[in-house]
Order: C-alpha cells, then structure tokens, then sequence
C-alpha cells in the first residue's frame, strides 16, 4: 500500500511538472567502467525516466566499506545507495553501518508472484544486502601472446617455462590464495579448511612466491582488459564481464579460462544514516531488483541475473545476435570445475590474510 | 643614554606630555598589536583548519574505545578477573547483557570487529552468540559453552580486558611491526607480517638516493647556468622551470608514456634492433620508474636554490686561486664549492622532505616494490581492510620524522629564505 | 664565455664534455614534457609514435582526442570544478597570506620565527598526512563532499606560497619610502595604494599564482574530499592514469603544458617588471 503511494505520488510529481521530482536524486555507488555502464542502462535510466528522479554516480564501490565506515561514523552519510560486495557487506551489515533489508516487503515478488525472498539464487541474500548479479573471477588471456598453444587451466598459469609473460593479480588475497592451493594440488572442497591453518596459508604463499616475479597487480575492474590489451601482462585474473566487454566491443583476441572460475555475487547495500530518504531508497531499490531489471543488466553485460526468475528472459547483447547464455558465468558448462567463494571464511579470515597479503606484496 | 640621565633630572615628554619611554612603549605595544593583527587571520585558519585536524588525528591513533563503549559491562565485569582462569559467572552475564543492547543497537559488530582484528574468526563467534543469547537465561557461562567451546578461549578474554583501556600503544606497535600480546607483552611480529618497517626504511634510502642523483644532475646544470651571461642563463632557467610549473599529474604520465613496455622508449629501442620483442625493459612500475620520475619532478628543487646561491659566487676567486697555482680541480674543491654548500644544504633538505612524503608518483608508477610509506597509510586509509587508526599513527611516525628534518633546515637555512623562480 | 685561448687540451676536453653532460641533464629535464604534445596528436589509440606519425603522414595524426576531451561533459564537468576550486582558493589564499606577510615584515612582530614556521608547515607536512588528517576532521564538520571544505584545504596548501613570496618582496623594501610618503602628505590608505601595493604586487601575483597552481594540480586530498558533483579534472586523471590510460589524458596534459607556459611568461614579465621599478637591472 505505501508503495503505491509513492508510486502515484512519483507519477503526480512528473504529471505536476516535475516540481517535486527535480531536486530529487540518488546517490549511487558502483564500480565504474562497463559495469556502471551496464547499471546505467538497465536500472539508472529508466528509473529516471520513469520518475524524474536524478540520479548521480559515484565509481568507489572499490572503497564502499571504509567509505560507509567512515561516513557514518562522522554522521555524515552522502551515500545512498551502495554497490558491494557480499562479503563485506556482511561485516559492514554487523557493524551496524547497513539498513536492515526486510526482502519480501523491499523487494518485488517475482512475475508468478513467488516473494523476492524465495526468488534469489539460495544463500545470496543478506540481512542488509539484496544481490543483484553472480559474476565469476577467473583467468583470462590474450591469444596473440601464445601463438603455440593456449593456457588451459590453474596449473598452467603457474607454468611460467610453458607460458611465458607477465600475469595480472588482483591485489587483493581473495581468490588468490585459493587458486594458489589449487595449483599446489589441493582439492578444490578443501581448500577453505587448509586454508584457516597457518600452514595453509603458508603453502598458499609460497606458491603464490613461485609466480611473484612475474605478477603485475590491479585494483580497478577496468585495469586487467587494460593490461591484456596493452600487453602489461599476458595472462589476467578479472571479471568476466569486462572481458567479455573487450572482446564484443573492442574486439579484443581474449580468451577465458573457465576452470575453476569463481563465482560470487555483487548487489546492493543502503547505508544507515539516511532515514529521511527511504521511501525513495526503496522505491528505487524495488524498481531496479525486479526481474524484468535484472535480466535486463544481462543485455549489456554477461554477468548471471541473482534471480532465478530472471534466467529465462535473458536474451542477446544489446543489439547484436549474440546470444549471452554461453558468456554467463552461470552457463552449466562454464560451471563444471567452479570454485565456490566461500564469503564466511573471508569474513573471518580476511583481516589477518589481507594484512598478510599486504606485507608479502609490498616486500 | 647614561649619561644624559645624570643631568637631566624630569624625564623627556612626548608630544602629548607623556614621558617618552612610557609613549615609546605603548607605540611599540602598539605596532607590535597591529603586525599580530595582520598575522592573526591566516595564524588562526591555519590553527583551525591543519593544527586542529593534525591534533585529533594523532589522538586518534592512541584513542581506543571500542570494547569499553560498545560492551562496557563486559568491561567493568572483566576488571576483577585475574586473567588465570576461564572468567567467572558474572562476566559471561555482562557479556550477555552486552550483547542484548549490542544487538539492538547494532553495535555489537563494532566491537567483533576489533577483537577480529587479533583474534580471526572472533567475528562471527561473537555475532553468532549476539543473536541466541537474548534466549538464554543463568547461568550464562555454560550457555556460552555449550554454544561454542571458544568462549572457554583464555586469549580471547586476556585480549578483551588490554582492549579495556582507552589509550592503546597498539597501533603504534604494529606500525614498527611488533605485536602486543593479550598478556601486554612487546614482541616483533611474525615475519609474513613485518612490512612497515622496511618500508620507513625503504622511503629513507629511495629518498636519499634520489637526493644524490639530483645532486649530481643539479650541480652542473646550476653552475653552467651560473657562470653564463644572464639573457642564456635565463633561458635555460626556463628549461628548469618549466616542468616546475608544469602538473605533477602531467608530468607522471609523461613518464608512464616513456618508459611503458610498449612506450616511446622501448619502442625506439626495439625499432633500433637494440632490444627484440621479448627483452623490452621494465622500466616503470618497479623501483626504477619511482627513481626516474621523482627525481624529474623534484631535481628543479635541488637547481633553484643551488642556482640563487651560485649566482652570488663572482668567478673571479676561482680564477685568483687557479692564477696561484691550484690545480684547476683543488681550485673548485678548495675555493668554489665550499660556497655553494648554503644552497646545497637547502636544495636536499627540501628535496629529501619532499620525497619521503611522496604518493602520486609512486602510487602510479611504483608497482608494487616502488611504493613508499604514504602509500600504506593511503592503503590503511581505503579498500576492506582500512585501519583508520593504523593509518593515522604511521601518518604521526612519518609527521615526527618530517618535522624534525623541517626543524634542523629552519635552524641551518630558515624557512623564510626557501625562494621559488 | 668559450675556452679561453690559454686552456690545456684536457681543459678543451673537459669544457666540451661539461657541455654535453648539461645537455643531456636538460634534456632529461625538458624532453618527457615534450613528447606528450605530439602523442596527443595520435591517430590511434596507443600511447606512442605509430609508423605514421614518425613519417610525419597527415593520417597519423589526428584531432580525435581533443575532440573526445572537450565533447566530454565528465572531462568538461571536472575542468570547471577545477576552476571552480583553484580560484576561490586563489582569492583567499592570496588575502590571507598577503596580510600575514605584511604582518611579519613589520619590525615589532612578536613571535616571528615561531609564527613563520607555523604558517609555512602546511607546505612541508606530507599531503596524504594533510588528506588523512582533514578528511576525517571535514567529514565531521559535514565539509566533505562539498565545494567549501575543499576549498578551505586547498587555501591550507596554498599560503604558504603567498607568504614566502610576499615577504621575498618586501624583503628589498625600503621603509623609508613609507615615512616619505606619510611626511609628503598621504593617510595610511593613500600610501598604501599607491606606495606600498605597487612594490608588493609582484611578490603578491607570483604567490596568488603558485596558490593557484597548487589547487590545480593538488589530487591527494580531493581524492577523499570531492564527490561526484565536485570532481576536479586532476582526480579524473588520476584514476585515468591508473585504469584505462587514453591519449585523451595526454590531450588535457598537452593544454596543462601549455597554461604553465603562460604562468610561467607571466611570471618572468613580473620579474622584469619589477627588477625595472626597484632599478636593480638596466633593461
């Protein structure tokens, strides 16, 4: 019912001239390059167009956590709503930084009217987080680089004789040390209880210590398509949205690598602090998870609509007529040796193996 | 004066009838009064503005209140607890009391998160425990046990009661990579851990190095300047001033553009046959490309004042002591460059000052074995591993260093006489 | 001045090969802040000289990333914050540190050493230090993401400048010109405008120059400070430089050189102008 109500109070304000809506607006935050692209697109313009309601883009989703931190400790919050990652929107959600997010009345039941809480891909879902995409980190590489026979999997990106060249890290130990272990013959369902020892994490450096001489690091998603084209670096972790990017409309030679490709989800995060802006906070956040939103982002990016209700609407790259379906990280055969992320352990662990990390790359 | 006052037995009025030395005072007071007036706005923004800011940070990186705002039950509970034994009954029920309003208030996370911090895994123990615990009743303690047999953890509790006081030298620890045990005992961190240390280190030497080599270029460049008619001296002051006044920003791209694997340089290279394809060099993004740019952007530092203080030096006295026989080398030794040490001494302090505190340059072109300390406090300072507090007592460590080098230059040189152009 | 006739071959030596090793520190000095200029010139979207452009083919070069900096409303946008900031913080900086220069300069200032110290730290603390230490101090202030809390740092930064070079040029005054004035007549207004400011101006335009540029080109603490509605161009270049590097950077970097070319005539005309007015130089 108050939905509706700010609904037709949003249709009055454009039908009154915009008064009302015109010194609306919405801070967001997300992570800049093709993804914000693609947030534009799908979620960003229509909602203005349909509302009147401004809104501004800010790209420090690299930095959402201690940006929020920092903001609500001065009481001071500009943000209002933030893309993040979920693990870190789990710690940001227990220090008390986040909204509480009751889904089923937040969000918009799917069209066959089964709730939102029922409708997101299991286990995605937060207290205070509403996923929007599953998107994977894995390797990916420039075919002009290695003329004579492709890297294929993990191992071979240790395989520095084989196939040489810089390689481009994300500077960060996430998914790092994981595929580390992996390398150095862990099994993949082991990997997270190895790596709570400090043996573990020991085996997982040193491996990691094999390639350092031969690593170049990025931080920004747009940097390893970047780095690849640039030829920095040979072989790249990243996105595989940005990758795709490069390759459908940049026309880059890239390849991924979809063994042990890791699957995680990204989404959405409002931060407290903002009271006297939640009904619009809502409203925006029910119009841009719906289902027919999601599969839309699809459309200008391959990342794996986070509702199951999504799946089947998803069709071709923009205008083209390419199908998306295989580029998903999702697609069951990219899926077959995927690496589950697992965001508990990091929300543990990561302090300490982020300071860790740290030192060992700085030193 | 002394002896006028002998003879003169009334003292000396002033105009209005006051005695002289009282009207003397009271106009000194009074245009004393009048330059602190003219001073007094910019001395007052800058106290407010920097000094203040300054101030609450270095408060900041001792100010530890997370367990004692955020559970101060637990707190007051923990302080008759000897720290031998799992604590008593009536700690784990201020613990739960705690843990009530934490969760209410959602605060209790701002507290996990800091025990997290030394103790992984704490963090989801503690919030695990936060959302059961409004179920439980007396006695707590086996509750907590039952729940998870960590609670029992002598560590945990030993940390929490350091973590009682408000003022922690722990920041400042792990900022010269020791540790503070939850028994309150000093010890050097683990070695995978020890980073910042190396890195003060590190800031020093590239510094130092980078000094020298400005040195070196600024000297010649300096005294060729210094000893040409001024209409050639000043147009090739032009060459050293302008990529002063060009942007730092500009200036770092410049040599990213250079020195890149596929840049201007290796690509001149390879078109020359002098490297192939696969040999291009890696100049940039490593310590090298740190060195090269930064001594680019700060050697105008070192040649300015090298240049004000050469220009002085009259190139007779060199020529007296060649004409009395010195060899031409012991003349310059002996004669001209004592002289110019003044305008050395400034041009490296200021260029030392400088490049210890540098970010831009090494954030962009340093890699990862090129950055300096400005960049773990910018590190500390970001991403989700940001410690605000470890930031801010690195930021105070390298503040110390930065303004005892400005204290020891304004003592030998005097800030008043730095000169720009 | 050329080897005097007397010199021994190895002074002949030594004289060419000093030449040559100034050259080349020159070179090294002057050279990278060249070779942007024709690379923003680039046909392509590489960042260095294709086979076209060292043939000097019309093809190889091209006006497109002029084109794609000035079309854009993000790079446009953030030019005129960037405008927006280092001019207000130039008219402040300038007021302020004009007077505290004059304040200093006066014989009974009390304190001088201390206050001067005070005054011109800002310029010597490093400028994360300065960014770590405002951000959270502004933040709370409710400064951050505003146009006036960066500003105000900025003015930080910038006094230092106006000051040292407002009392450089006071540092040649000649106080008696003062007393002659007020002796000939003039209030305190009168000889200040006409005796005291003339003197004063060229050390007052180099400082408000250098205020200027600082705010130009700061980028530390604008990186914590500024929101997406106050984005200067330098924060854009920034992050530019560390993701996607376009020649589009290189274009906005080759009309930066060019402005410091400008700043840095103006200066030398001032110079000029001013060594004639004190008749410390014939010409």
């Amino acid at each position: 019912m108050k939905r509706v109500l700010i609904l037709t109070g949003s249709v009055a304000a454009i039908a009154l001239g915009g008064a009302v809506a015109q010194d609306q607006q919405l801070t967001i935050v997300s992570w800049g390059g093709a993804y914000s692209n693609s947030q534009i697109k799908a979620y960003h313009e229509p909602y203005t167009e349909k509302t009147g309601v401004k809104i501004v883009n800010e790209d420090k989703s690299a930095n959402a956590l201690a940006g929020i931190r920092a903001q609500v400790e001065a009481d001071n919050v500009t943000w209002d709503v933030v893309d993040m990652l979920q693990a870190d929107a789990q710690r940001a959600c227990d220090e008390g930084l986040l909204e509480i997010i009751d889904h089923d009345e937040w969000l918009a039941p799917a069209p066959d009217g089964t709730p939102a809480s029922e409708d997101f891909v299991e286990g995605q879902l937060g207290d205070c987080y509403v996923p929007q995409i599953l998107y994977a980190t894995m390797f990916a590489y420039n075919t002009e680089a290695f003329p004579d026979g492709e890297p294929q999997t993990i191992e071979d990106i240790w395989d520095v004789e084989k196939f040489p060249g810089t390689r481009a890290l994300q500077q960060i130990p996430q998914k790092n040390l994981e595929w580390a272990l992996i390398a150095d013959g862990v099994p993949d369902d082991e990997v997270y209880e190895v790596l709570a020892t400090p043996e573990g994490q020991d085996r997982a450096f040193a491996k990691l210590d094999e390639i350092k001489d031969h690593v170049i690091w990025w931080s920004e998603g747009a940097q390893p398509p970047q780095m690849l084209a640039d030829k920095e670096a040979v072989i790249a972790t990243a996105y595989n949205g940005r990758i795709f990017n490069a390759q459908v409309n940049e026309d880059q030679p890239f390849e991924i690598i979809w063994d042990r490709q890791m699957l995680e989800s990204d989404g959405w995060v409002v931060p407290v602090g903002n009271e006297d802006k939640m009904e619009l906070i809502r409203d925006y956040l029910y119009f841009a998870t719906d289902t027919q939103r999601l599969a839309d982002q699809a459309k200008y990016i391959s990342y794996g609509p986070a509702r199951t209700s999504s799946a089947p609407l998803v069709g071709t790259f923009e205008d083209t007529d390419i199908d998306m379906k295989p580029h998903m990280p999702t697609n069951p055969e990219n899926l077959e040796t995927a690496v589950n992320f697992d965001v508990q352990f990091w929300t543990d662990y990561g302090d300490a193996l982020e300071e860790r990390f740290n030192a060992w790359v700085a030193g | 004066m002394a002896s006028t006052e002998g003879v003169i037995k009334e003292p000396i009025l002033a105009a209005d009838g006051t005695p002289l030395k009282q009207a003397l005072r009271r106009s000194q007071a009074r245009e004393r009064r009048a330059a602190f007036f003219l001073v007094a706005p910019l001395l007052l923004f800058i106290l407010i503005v920097f000094a203040v800011p300054i101030a609450s940070m270095i408060w900041r990186s001792v100010y530890n209140p997370e367990v004692r705002n955020f559970l101060p039950q637990t707190a007051s509970a923990l302080q008759q607890w000897d720290g031998e034994d799992v604590p008593p009954e009536p700690v784990f029920q201020a613990m739960a009391a705690d843990m009530i309003v934490g969760v209410e208030n959602r605060t209790i996370g701002r507290a996990a998160a800091r025990i997290n911090r030394e103790i992984p895994g704490a963090r989801s123990r503690m919030m695990r425990t936060a959302r059961a615990v409004d179920e439980w009743s007396a006695p707590y303690s086996e509750k907590f046990l039952e729940a998870d047999e960590r609670w029992a953890d002598l560590e945990f509790w030993r940390l929490l009661k350091r973590e009682t006081r408000l003022i922690t030298p722990a920041y400042y620890l792990l900022a010269l990579d020791y540790e503070y045990t939850a028994e309150g005992e000093i010890r050097p961190r683990p070695e995978v851990y020890q980073i910042y240390k190396s890195l003060f280190w590190r800031t020093a030497w590239m510094s130092m190095l980078i000094t020298g080599i400005c040195i070196l270029l600024a000297y010649p460049i300096s005294y060729l300047m210094a000893t040409q008619p001024t209409r050639i001296a000043n147009l090739l002051l032009i060459l050293v001033l302008l990529p002063f006044w060009t942007s730092l920003l500009v200036r770092t791209s410049a040599w990213i553009v250079l020195l890149q694997q596929q840049g201007v340089v290796n690509e001149l290279l390879v078109a020359l046959d002098i490297i192939d394809e696969r040999g291009r060099l890696r100049m940039i993004y490593n310590r090298t490309g740190t060195i090269i740019a930064m001594t680019h952007i700060l050697l105008p530092f070192m040649v300015l004042p090298l240049y004000s203080v050469m220009k002085t030096i009259p190139p007779s006295y060199l020529r007296a002591a060649k004409s009395l026989g010195a060899h031409p080398f012991r003349a310059w030794w002996r004669v001209y460059f004592p002289l110019t040490i003044p305008g050395l001494a400034a041009g490296c302090i200021l260029v030392f000052i400088l490049a210890i505190g540098y970010y831009i340059t090494p954030a962009l072109v340093g890699g990862d074995s090129g950055i300096f300390i400005s960049n773990l406090i910018a590190q500390n300072m970001q991403g989700s591993s940001a410690q605000l507090k470890l930031a801010a007592a690195l930021a105070t460590i390298l503040l110390a260093a930065v303004l005892i080098i400005y204290w020891v230059f304004n003592k030998l040189v005097g800030v008043d006489k730095l000169k720009f152009g | 001045m050329a080897v005097p006739s007397y010199a021994t071959p190895a002074e002949r030596i030594w004289y060419y090969a000093f030449r040559v090793i100034c050259g080349l520190i020159f070179f090294f000095l002057i050279a990278p802040i060249i070779v942007i200029v024709p690379l923003a010139f680039n046909a392509q979207p590489y960042f260095t000289f294709t086979r076209e452009m060292l043939a000097l083919d019309p093809e190889g070069y091209s006006l497109r990333w002029y084109r794609a900096l000035l079309g854009s409303s993000e790079w446009m946008g953030s030019i005129r914050n960037s405008f927006i900031i280092s001019v207000s913080t130039t008219i402040i900086a300038t007021a302020l540190g004009t007077l505290a220069a004059l304040g200093l300069n006066r014989r009974n200032m009390p304190a001088r050493g201390i206050i001067t110290a005070i005054l011109i730290s800002p310029m010597i603390v490093p400028l994360i230090i300065t960014a770590a230490a405002l951000f959270s101090f502004f933040a709370r202030a409710g400064l951050a993401n505003t146009f006036p809390g960066i500003i105000l740092s900025h003015v930080v930064l910038g006094t230092p400048f106006v000051v040292l070079t407002v009392t450089a040029s006071l540092a040649g005054f000649d106080e008696t010109l003062i007393r002659a004035s007020q002796s000939l007549g003039a209030n305190q207004s009168r000889t200040f405008f006409k005796v005291i400011l003339p003197l004063l101006l060229p050390g007052v335009i180099a400082g408000a120059l250098f205020a200027f540029v600082t705010s130009l080109d700061e980028v530390v603490i604008v990186n914590f400070m500024a929101g997406p509605a106050q984005t200067p161009m330098t924060v854009r270049m920034f992050s530019g430089l560390r993701e996607e590097i376009s020649p589009t950077i290189l274009a906005l970097a080759s009309l930066l050189v060019a402005l410091s070319i400008i700043l840095l005539t103006t200066l030398e005309l001032i110079r000029r102008r001013n060594e004639r007015l004190r008749g410390m130089s014939p010409g």
